[in-house]
């Protein structure tokens, strides 16, 4: 690595993590309900809001009420999404007149939305209109987001409190998450993204004369360029706060409007990771005790930061194929210049680690091993860092999962934050484990035998596999972006990817927010030099290798066939 | 002790006979449903024998003996796994054989009439409830029950292992008789106290036999996350398939991976190095239980002993000896010691009293005085009454007397003595410290006082300092008032003491400590104790105590030794740290698995693959077989180690854990390394 690449990791790790603390603390009073001065204006809104849809905050849900609350949330949201772009060329604000979306890929995309995944089968620009992406897509990017928050907040509370059966009030937590914490971040950053040229109107897309003709395959010479815009700046503002990671178009965050400048990049990349980052510091702060938040971010980054240094080391080399050729520098397939390898490494890293799938560069054209690490840390279970709420719940799972094996080892029913974790929680913590790591394994099986999956294959070989294994892994574990390659908008994949969606997030969520109302309704064991502390170093250690080793036996073989033989057919 | 050991080598024999036996019949698919991971091998090792049998009809692209060898070991990991449930089993069933023994049908004299002592010969199975029954000597007791009437001494080898005979008598905390005990003197009236076949032999014999054991609620959590594993592989394994198919396709080289090599790569990534012995790991736990002479009514109490975080403990007998001793003479002014601890000795020469004889014993220790003739001083002995609530001796015209500090004061002074200021504040002083004043005075002279002090039992300091480093807190119970309390657990190192303790008294600290989360364990033998008993999460009844006290424990303590609470912690922490260093050990197995079996299953589709094996090992079919023996010798290296708990040390739990994790997860690693290489050293000879 050059200074170069260590300077651009600085730049992007050390805001990051000045903001936990800050931002947790703001976040913790938000979820507990304290609303800190600077923002108590909105509380008359905010009590508008529950009044309107009559609920009252105080009301706590047991788990199982709030589990229905958030099923319930999901699957209006679905049929909204589904509807809105079934019928948006009868609907107002299409300047362009888009046709309605095919059923299939919208049945895809509603679920994609609803599960904070924002896996895109279709290209934004050509098919969906300004209403659409306002109203439909621009909204769950909110609404899921906060989902996720709300059931993290549901466990942490879990360990918080002691005997009692009500985990807090999904409606309050959904509001609040939304209110105090999404909106107004997003909207500090849409004014930014707008200073930096990204576009915001309602205005029809843009014809330019081209400065040079160019002749097309077909032998026609092209003359004008259409330019896309439309509301980009808040839809992409929230897609990365939210760990949504949909864009507005087509190419993402490549796109030079929708990423304009190396500022919009570094902005963008810190917004990917700042709400899970800080969500830890907020779960130190509600448990009563910090060093635990900063244990878990801390086992975050010990994997996070070896991966993302092994990616920009992997991008930084040579292709070998092409260094016969006489081509030197490192792989510049499918990056955008202006933001080179250390900047789409990181990205590549940092929208893998959290669930957000945004992309600045493509990840089909990384070298094989550059490929495998996002691929992996999607397999891991989106846990490090994570989609906002949902990468922490899952952390804390593995953490039990830690908790259960270690503590056994010090000669007591194992605890953690104080909490004996008995069969039960064990059974629940199993599902998340098994269910997402079922669906990656068993939704590539079903794609690479029958024949509608493979027609979707563009490359031969262990690369055409790694891009089924990349899709599925993606919508599995709610992360959305894609190693491109796969033509997946067929209704082949769009209906295995909406399961696989479906799967990732419900079949964590569910049975996070039982472990949540087990927990809760358990006493709290005090502390002694018996208890297995869980917050030093050599707790990080295990929770890391538990991750790892979990991570690593479920998808060795897999992972062997895909980018590991294809880097060893390199040489 | 050399026919003890003789004894014991032919019992280990019979053992492991009876347990080679019964790994085979273990093999019926209703008992290996129970384990769902042995489950799962059981059903690879039918079908690579299906493969087998299969590939003599069918064209395989295996040579057949390579199937068979597989399929071999497969059935080995089984029966390794069986066996050493087995063994665990055998252990409890030879000592329920022995208790069983105890247990023949006799003929009880039920009284019809308790008066009159007309008895009637009934089998000891047709007892009732609340039958009065006359047992003499050289009798076997028939049923459990409680003695209503006389005294005597009672053989219970049969169930402790100790020989010399206890006391039993009506009335107070000695009065609970178990089935098939002998009584060796005099007679016993006895109230039948359980029904037959539910008698306090009949459980224990059950419960060391296994017959009822369950899983206990840790196991069960383990067994979960154990079978979820399980899942997780197997689909890693039957999506291989597929995946396998498409790259031999697409690559267009070699074969699809194949069944016999499927199978083998589960078994050996499944976590069958805990799966095969977790059952003989909880049966182990009980039997060591057993061997600390101890038996627990359920396996969840043992369990529940490893997560104690209080200590209950009786001040006598666990913390002090049983009784006060003089410490110290501290003679009043002008006194010459000598002279105080020779008054000190004639007045306590009748005194039988452990407190009169220890008073001796310093005397002689200190002051070197021996027993003298008193022949021709005519003492005469002055025993201690209530009324006069001193002691002593009239000899050669003088009365020496012993007793309390005010006692002795009024008895002075009505003889117009002076009581010194110094014996006062020295009696003040001692009470403070948590000892007791005798004042010595000889005919109206103030001699002295004598220090009696508990004795804190030594060693007890350093152990209590152990437990508080398990995060176990101690708290002393005693009678004794708050001063004298606070004095002996300070000396003692106990964390906290509970005063002039009542039963109600204790009742309430249980409630409290668990009322702030905790886990309580205490022992008792007294009627009294019963209710504290029934609410501790850990509860040890004396085995002399009281049959209320024995039904409210969850645990008797057949040596009635109330410091053996802190062994059984001991052990509850055992089979926990058992089963957490042995899932770590599998789980960490599984890389070096990883690394022989892949390249091996892809060598003809991907030989490039080659690069993963660090191993150098010999060959495709020699790899997967050597993962697959490695798989199934671990267990049976492992056995000992199960049967005999990973050892506990009372560190810190982080220490612990450091530990642990060295020797079980990065040994776990890097061992099968090691024994995967040399298996396939030795593979290699035969086959080249």
């Amino acid at each position: 690595m050059s200074a170069s690449d260590l300077l651009q990791l600085a730049v992007f790790l050390i805001p990051l993590l000045l903001a936990v603390k800050p931002l947790g603390w703001y976040m913790a009073r938000v979820f507990t309900g304290i609303v800190p001065q600077p923002v108590r204006w909105i509380r008359p809104l905010e009590r508008m809001i529950y009044r309107i849809i009559r609920v009252d905050p105080d009301a706590p849900m047991d788990w199982k009420q709030y589990s229905f609350a958030v099923l319930a949330l999901s699957l209006v949201s679905v049929f909204a999404v589904y509807i809105l772009q079934r019928s948006q060329s009868f609907l107002p604000l299409n300047p362009q007149e888009m046709s309605a979306v095919s059923a299939d890929s919208s049945f895809n995309t509603a679920i994609s939305f609803a599960t904070n995944t924002n896996w895109q089968g279709y290209g934004g620009e050509s098919t969906m209109s300004y209403l659409t992406e306002m109203l439909a897509l621009a909204v769950q990017n909110f609404v899921s987001a906060a989902a996720g928050m709300a059931v993290l907040i549901a466990l942490v509370r879990g360990f918080a409190q002691q005997s009692t059966s009500g985990i807090g009030n999904f409606w309050a937590d959904l509001t609040r998450g939304t209110l105090y914490i999404l909106l107004p971040a997003s909207l500090l950053l849409a004014v930014v993204l707008v200073w930096q040229g990204v576009p915001q109107t309602m205005q029809r897309y843009h014809q330019a004369n081209l400065v040079e003709p160019i002749v097309a395959a077909d032998g026609t010479t092209v003359t004008t360029q259409t330019i896309a815009v439309g509301p980009v700046a808040s839809q992409v503002a929230i897609k990365q706060l939210g760990t949504n990671g949909g864009g507005f178009f087509n190419a993402n965050s490549a796109h030079p409007l929708e990423n304009p400048t190396p500022l919009s990049n570094l902005l963008q990349m810190v917004s990917i990771l700042l709400i899970p980052a800080a969500l830890c510091g907020t779960f130190g702060e509600i448990v009563g005790d910090r060093r635990q938040g900063w244990t878990i971010l801390a086992s975050m980054l010990v994997i996070f930061i070896p991966l993302l240094v092994l990616t920009i080391y992997f991008e930084q080399q040579a292709n070998v194929r092409l260094a016969d050729l006489g081509v030197v520098g490192g792989n510049m397939e499918g990056k955008e210049q202006r933001l080179g390898i250390a900047n789409s490494a990181i990205w590549a890293t940092a929208t893998t680690a959290a669930s957000n799938g945004s992309v600045n560069a493509m990840h089909d054209s990384f070298s094989p091993l550059g490929g495998l690490i996002p691929m992996w840390l999607m397999q891991l279970g989106e846990i490090v860092f994570g989609g906002v709420g949902s990468g922490l719940y899952g952390m804390l799972v593995f953490a039990i999962i830690a908790v259960f094996l270690s503590g056994l080892m010090v000669g007591r029913t194992p605890e953690y934050l104080g909490k004996k974790i008995s069969a039960y929680e064990i059974k629940m913590a199993s599902l998340v484990i098994l269910l997402p790591c079922a669906m990656v394994l068993v939704g590539t099986a079903i794609a690479v035998m029958s024949d509608s999956g493979r027609a979707g294959i563009a490359n031969p070989g262990p690369h055409g596999f790694s891009e089924v294994l990349y899709a599925l892994s993606s919508a599995s574990n709610n992360n959305g972006s894609a190693f491109a390659g796969l033509s997946a908008n067929s209704p082949f994949y769009n209906g295995l990817l909406g399961l696989a969606m479906i799967v990732g997030r419900f079949g964590v969520m569910i049975p996070v927010l039982a472990i949540a109302g087990s927990l809760s309704s358990k006493k709290r064991t005090p502390t002694s030099s018996g208890t297995l502390p869980t917050h030093t170093p050599l707790f990080v250690v295990l929770l890391v290798a538990v991750v790892v080793v979990v991570g690593a036996l479920s998808f060795f073989p897999a992972l062997a066939l895909g980018p590991i033989i294809e880097q060893l057919m390199l040489k | 002790m050399n026919t003890h050991s003789t004894t014991r080598s032919l019992l280990q024999k019979e053992i492991l006979l009876g347990a080679i036996i019964a790994s085979i019949t273990k093999l019926s698919p209703k008992t290996q449903l129970r384990n769902p991971v042995m489950f799962a091998v059981y059903i690879g090792s039918m079908f690579t024998t299906f493969l087998w049998l299969q590939s003599y009809v069918v064209p395989s692209s295996e040579p057949s003996t390579f199937i068979l060898g597989i399929s071999l070991w497969l059935w080995a990991t089984v029966l390794f796994a069986n066996f050493s449930e087995a063994i665990a089993e055998g252990h409890g069933k030879a000592q329920a054989d022995s208790l069983r023994l105890s247990r023949t049908q006799v003929l009880a004299n039920r009284l019809t009439d308790a008066k009159s002592r007309q008895v009637t010969q009934v089998n000891s199975a047709d007892l009732k409830l609340g039958d009065l029954v006359l047992v003499e000597a050289g009798e076997v007791i028939p049923a459990d029950g409680e003695v209503v009437e006389g005294v005597a001494s009672v053989d219970e080898s049969a169930i402790t292992g100790e020989s010399a005979p206890v006391v039993r008598e009506s009335g107070g905390d000695r009065s609970a008789v178990t089935g098939g005990t002998r009584v060796i003197s005099d007679w016993l009236v006895i109230s039948v106290a359980t029904l037959p076949g539910n008698s306090f032999l009949d459980r224990m014999i059950t419960m060391v036999e296994g017959a009822k054991r369950q899983k206990t609620p840790n196991e069960i959590a383990l067994a979960i996350l154990l079978a979820a594993l399980t899942l997780i592989f197997l689909m890693v394994v039957v999506t291989l398939l597929p995946y396998s198919a498409f790259s031999a396709q697409f690559s267009d080289s070699g074969t699809t991976i194949s069944l016999t090599v499927l199978v083998a790569l589960l078994v050996c990534l499944a976590p069958t190095t805990i799966g095969a012995l977790l059952s003989a790991i909880g049966i182990a736990g009980m039997n060591r239980l057993s061997k600390a002479n101890v038996v627990a009514m359920s396996g969840r109490a043992v369990e529940a002993a490893g997560d104690v975080d209080v200590l209950l403990l009786d001040k006598t007998g666990t913390i002090t000896l049983g009784n006060r001793q003089a410490t110290r003479f501290l003679p009043a002014p002008g006194v010459n010691i000598d002279e105080l601890a020779s008054a000190a000795h004639l007045a306590s020469l009748a005194d039988e009293t452990p407190e009169g004889r220890s008073i001796a014993v310093l005397a002689k220790r200190n002051h070197g005085l021996r027993g003298r003739d008193l022949e021709l001083s005519h003492p005469k002995f002055v025993p201690f009454t209530a009324k006069t609530r001193m002691s002593g001796v009239d000899l050669d015209g003088q009365a020496i007397r012993k007793g309390a500090a005010e006692t002795v004061e009024s008895y002075v002074r009505s003889l117009d003595g002076i009581y010194p200021d110094e014996v006062k504040s020295a009696a003040k002083e001692i009470a403070k410290a948590g000892g007791t004043p005798l004042v010595v005075a000889r005919n109206n002279q103030v001699l002295g006082v004598i220090e009696l002090k508990d004795i804190v039992k030594g060693g007890i300091k350093e152990r209590f300092s152990e437990l508080r480093q398990m995060g176990i807190k101690t708290v002393m119970i005693t009678g004794d008032n708050p001063l004298t309390a606070a004095a002996i657990a300070a000396e003692a190192g106990v964390d906290d003491y509970l005063a002039e303790a009542t039963p109600e008294a204790k009742l309430e600290l249980i409630r409290q400590y668990q009322q702030g989360g905790r886990l309580v364990a205490m022992t008792g033998d007294g009627t009294n104790d019963a209710p504290a008993l029934a609410q501790a999460d850990v509860a040890v009844a004396m085995n002399s105590g009281t049959q209320a006290a024995k039904e409210a424990g969850n645990m008797v303590d057949l040596d009635s030794n109330p410091t053996k609470l802190i062994e059984i912690v001991n052990i509850g922490k055992q089979l926990f740290m058992t089963r957490g260093a042995l899932t770590t050990f599998s789980i960490a197995n599984d890389v070096a698995k990883y690394f022989a079996i892949l390249p091996a299953a892809f060598a003809t589709t991907y030989p490039q693959l080659k690069t993963l094996d660090i191993m150098r090992l010999s060959s495709p079919s020699n790899a997967i077989l050597s993962a697959v023996i490695f798989n199934a010798l671990i267990i049976v290296a492992l056995i000992p180690l199960a049967l005999r708990g990973v050892s506990y040390r009372p560190v810190a739990a982080a220490q612990l854990l450091r530990n642990n994790l060295l020797i079980y997860g990065l040994g776990g690693l890097i061992v099968p390394f090691i024994g995967i290489k040399a298996i396939d050293i030795i593979l290699s000879l035969f086959t080249a």
